[in-house]
């Protein structure tokens, strides 16, 4: 957020002062009063699609050429396919994936009350899996994970992007801020340097885009096959030289709920296709 | 060890009329390796590609591919076909193996 770089600029003193009635502010607040509604930096954003090629904007626009949709079909499968203890398929519990799943993909990562933290789209899978099927969790940006979410995300294919930050949610939010807003790695760079500062500009040969993530999980030509967020978050980090947490650690589903917000009124894209 | 050919996807155009020239479309599954990658232990990673794909229109060859090295992951195969008749396209994919996958699709007339 814009603020964030003035707090930068200000000498070591003033902006410990700060932090000190940030934290002061944090525990009034007490989680009763209403926290300041946050304000983004990007009012308008655009999709990553605007940042492509006219080539790869092709392969996306065309359902067939997708080579996506070869996972979206191996999720179809395993949407109905048992699996586990329980010897249940997704669909023992939802039933068709066009109706059960529309929309999901568009209000996630969300506030899960049982586990009191916020899930992302992978992780739900993984503990319907855990809980209901009595199967093994899928590894985190594993093939047939991708495949799922992939599924699953199709379904919610030109809604707009939607989550709930509010209630208990909000420290989750707060937490994937304040990681987008920290620089980090030997580059000294936060999330925005390249993304709210520079997009629109090329960073050598890429057009660097605004990082909305509404296209997840995509098709990564350089990747020759289908990515999800969190493994383009940890490029994004070594890209900066940084050490980048775990994949479905704390960290990045955080950093995933603040990109969510972010990205709000975008339309899903998933699966896209990108460079 | 070759890995398995994955699924094909293949799409003709539902309405066509005698003497029209359509577009074949393809598109299959498969990892492309080069064979110029190396493992995390610095194994060099064996090459395994798709190397030849082949369309019979009633068993006539109408098209042929050679493929190399450094064509995509999931390679896409398209090509132009005068639509004389109504018939069976096969389609197959070959890698370097020698394995096959095959797929058929129906040309139907308006």
């Amino acid at each position: 957020m814009r603020g964030w770089r003035g707090a930068a600029a200000l000498p070591a003193g003033a902006a410990a002062v700060l932090a000190l009635a940030v934290a002061a502010a944090l525990a009034q607040g007490g989680g009763e009063a209403p926290a300041a509604e946050p304000v983004r930096a990007i009012p308008d954003p655009q999709s990553g699609l605007e940042f492509t090629t006219p080539e790869t904007r092709a392969i996306q626009e065309d359902d067939f050429q997708n080579p996506a949709f070869l996972w979206v079909e191996e999720g179809e499968q395993a949407w109905n396919h048992p699996e586990g203890a329980a010897g249940k398929s997704c669909a023992s519990c939802h039933g068709n994936a066009a109706e059960s799943m529309r929309g999901v993909r568009a209000r996630y990562p969300a506030y899960d009350a049982k586990k009191g933290r916020v899930v992302t789209l992978e992780q739900r899978v993984n503990i319907c899996r855990e809980e209901h099927m009595g199967a093994p969790p899928l590894r985190i940006d594993s093939r047939p994970l991708n495949a799922m979410t992939a599924f699953i995300g199709l379904q919610s294919r030109g809604m707009p992007v939607q989550v709930d930050i509010s209630g208990p949610a909000r420290p989750f939010f707060d937490a994937g801020e304040r990681f987008y807003n920290t620089r980090r790695g030997q580059l000294d760079m936060r999330c925005g340097s390249c993304h709210e500062d520079n997009y629109g500009r090329y960073l050598r040969a890429d057009l660097l885009s605004q990082g909305m993530s509404n296209g997840f999980p995509t098709y990564r030509l350089k990747e020759q096959r289908v990515i999800s967020l969190q493994f383009r978050l940890q490029g994004c980090v070594n890209d900066v030289r940084g050490e980048a947490p775990p994949m479905g650690g704390e960290e990045f589903t955080n950093l995933e709920f603040y990109l969510a917000w972010r990205a709000q009124g975008l339309p899903v894209e998933t699966p896209s296709v990108r460079r | 060890m070759a890995a398995p050919i994955g699924q094909p996807r293949v799409r003709l155009p539902a309405q066509v009329r005698a003497g029209e020239v359509i577009e074949i479309r393809t598109l299959i599954s498969h990892a492309m390796e080069t064979g110029q990658r190396r493992d995390q232990q610095g194994n060099v990673i064996p090459r395994d590609i798709i190397k030849r794909f082949v369309a019979r229109f009633e068993g006539e060859q109408v098209f042929a591919m050679d493929l190399a090295p450094a064509i995509s992951a999931n390679p896409y195969i398209a090509f132009p076909f005068k639509a004389e008749k109504p018939g069976t396209f096969e389609f197959t994919w070959t890698n370097d193996a020698g394995e096959e996958r095959k797929a058929t699709a129906e040309l139907k007339l308006a």
